[in-house]
């Protein structure tokens, strides 16, 4: 379970987060709201690629922020990019490995555990293959395989079927419905695809313009007044 | 744990991951006829002029190596390599001077402490890169230039610099007795190339290589993957500066005295861009980058052709290697030369078949 209480981040003069309390419980939670939010700089706080002005996350009862950035994979936070982040110059295998190997687990359970990964997000190309040979959808499976070698606590996905086919998108969506399940860690997804996010999270968390406007089971969230006014402008749909 | 009913059994066989390849054995093969040749043949096959110069290739073989780490690995751009060479030479001739060592500890040392030094200076790479970086380290390198135009290489003196103001009867700096001729000194240097090389390939092909192809391309990335950032730029750093003081205190040997004017700021930026032009992710661009660096200007030497060409040269080779092949030459020549091979191929299957060129128009399309 994630507490965030009064979360505020400012960049110069603009307020990215404006005092966000939320809970984020078990299973795979959804957070949405329209372009410049406020999700994927909640993520960054959540990775510590940026600190906060105020507020506290406390994450599985450990103080968040307080955990180095680079210590904060070993401790468990796995997160997947908007723009995608497979290294090219690595193979599939090398890819999932990087993380296992700077996460403190053990070289003995390496092999197996980044094959699992592997084999979990479905990728049925040579583990070896160079990630530069691949497809936009199999490199987006390599990052979530990253986000799930392991012993992931908190698996955070920013926008992991952006640009997919629908095909792919639902290969997906099965892949996130199944981490929390598979791996115990809880996922928050962060997409504009609606239907993705429905299919796959049972609550969801609303950010607009730094704010929370609304949190609660996923469908509910989906037809409140202040949501689809955030989103369209108008309640009138 | 993961549901893992998908995984066949072929997969979790352990040679999946490690079975040896053919390119693989054919590279090894390559290799050592080449160091073989490189060591035994081309001493007996070319003259005392590109004898010297080879050595000065082996040498700056090693430095576009340490550049290529810094670029073409972990995406640190430095304009600072050849004042960091200038310093493993003035460490490695003090300590030739000073003591009676030998030349293989000597040289050890110079890499060691030009490693401590060479990271220090580099410390504004932890929050620097790109242009910024660069900027920074030509200005460390032409400050470093001044000071050595200031206090000039040790040349038997005594005190810290060791240097004692005579114009005539200046010590030359020593060689190892096993390497005192240029044939053997050049066999000496090679060999010093190779295990710098080898102590590169070992970095890359292992835990710090991965994580700097990680920081290279993303170093948010590279942070959420649990590296330590900091410590792998720093180790990079360290690993580039160690084998660039290595290549200075064996250039300190092949050039028996030094001076200041030998180091100037402005090399750096012709190596940076030999290093592109070579390949800055492969080890064999290293080679061709001194090659270009150091044969090339000795063959048009030898030609009679001004060297000033060779700006303009490098000028163009750069733009065609950013607009064409980013990886350099060591990557294009090969394909250029299979491709090559697949063309004369296609060629002469059309001249043995009587129905015509169908063969050749598909091998060129």
């Amino acid at each position: 379970m994630i507490e965030v209480n009064d979360l505020t981040v400012r960049f110069g003069g603009v307020t990215s987060l404006d005092g966000m309390t939320v809970s984020f419980d078990a299973g795979t939670c959804g957070l949405i709201g329209p372009n410049g939010a406020g999700k994927t700089t909640f993520f960054n706080v959540l990775s510590g690629f940026v600190r906060p002005a105020s507020g506290t996350v406390r994450a599985f009862g450990d103080n968040l922020l307080s955990i180095v950035h680079f210590r904060r994979a070993r401790w468990g936070v796995r997160r997947t990019f908007q723009t995608e982040q497979a290294i090219e110059q690595l193979s599939v295998f090398q890819n999932v490995a990087l993380i296992h190997e700077h996460s403190g687990l053990s070289r003995a359970s390496r092999r197996a555990d980044v094959l699992d990964a592997i084999s979990f997000v479905g990728l049925r190309c040579d583990p070896q293959a160079s990630v530069a040979t691949l497809s936009a959808g199999d490199r987006r499976l390599v990052e979530v395989a990253r986000a799930v070698v392991g012993k992931p606590k908190l698996v955070l996905l920013d926008e992991p079927a952006a640009g997919l086919p629908d095909s792919e998108t639902e290969h997906m969506g099965e892949v996130i419905r199944q981490i929390p399940e598979q791996t115990g860690a809880l996922t928050i997804l962060v997409d504009h695809d609606m239907s993705l996010v429905s299919a796959c999270c049972s609550t969801t968390a609303v950010l607009d313009f730094g704010k929370l406007i609304a949190s609660g089971p996923t469908a509910q969230v989906l037809r409140d007044e202040h949501v689809i006014r955030a989103y369209l402008g108008t309640a009138e749909v | 744990m993961l549901d893992t009913a998908n995984v066949t059994a072929s997969t979790r066989r352990g040679p999946v991951l490690r079975r040896p390849t053919t390119g693989a054995l054919v590279r090894g093969v390559v290799i050592t006829v080449l160091v073989l040749f490189a060591l035994f043949a081309l001493p007996q096959l070319i003259s005392l002029y590109y004898v010297d110069t080879m050595t000065e290739v082996a040498i700056y073989a090693m430095v576009a190596l340490g550049l290529g780490v810094l670029v073409g690995r972990v995406g640190l751009i430095s304009l600072g390599q050849v004042a960091i060479l200038a310093l493993g030479a003035w460490v490695a001739a003090r300590l030739l001077f000073a003591t009676s060592q030998p030349f293989p500890l000597v040289l050890l040392e110079a890499g060691v402490i030009t490693m401590a030094l060479g990271t220090l200076i580099g410390l504004p790479a932890l929050r620097l890169r790109g242009l910024y970086l660069a900027l920074i380290t030509l200005m460390l390198a032409g400050a470093f230039s001044i000071v050595l135009a200031t206090t000039n290489f040790p040349n038997g003196g005594h005190g810290f610099l060791g240097y004692n103001g005579s114009l005539i009867n200046i010590p030359a700096i020593r060689r190892p007795s096993i390497a005192l001729t240029d044939p053997a000194y050049y066999r000496y240097s090679v060999v010093v190339a190779i295990l710098m090389f080898l102590l590169v390939f070992a970095h890359v092909r292992t835990r710090p290589g991965r994580a700097w192809a990680a920081i290279r391309q993303s170093e948010p990335a590279a942070l959420a993957a649990g590296i330590n950032t900091t410590l792998y730029k720093l180790w990079a750093l360290a690993l580039a500066s160690f084998v660039t003081g290595i290549a200075g205190g064996v250039y300190a040997g092949a050039a028996h005295y030094l001076y200041s004017i030998d180091f100037p700021a402005q090399d750096s930026i012709i190596l940076l861009a030999v290093v592109l032009m070579g390949g800055a992710y492969s080890m064999w661009g290293a080679v061709v980058a001194a090659l270009l660096l150091e044969f090339l200007p000795a063959w048009l030497n030898n030609l009679g052709v001004s060297n000033d060409w060779l700006t303009i040269l490098f000028g163009v080779g750069v733009l065609q290697v950013l607009t064409t092949a980013p990886a350099g030459l060591a990557d294009q020549v090969p394909k250029d030369l299979a491709k090559l091979g697949r063309l004369l191929t296609g060629l002469a299957r059309r001249g043995q078949s009587p129905a015509g060129g169908n063969a050749v128009s598909e091998e060129t399309q």
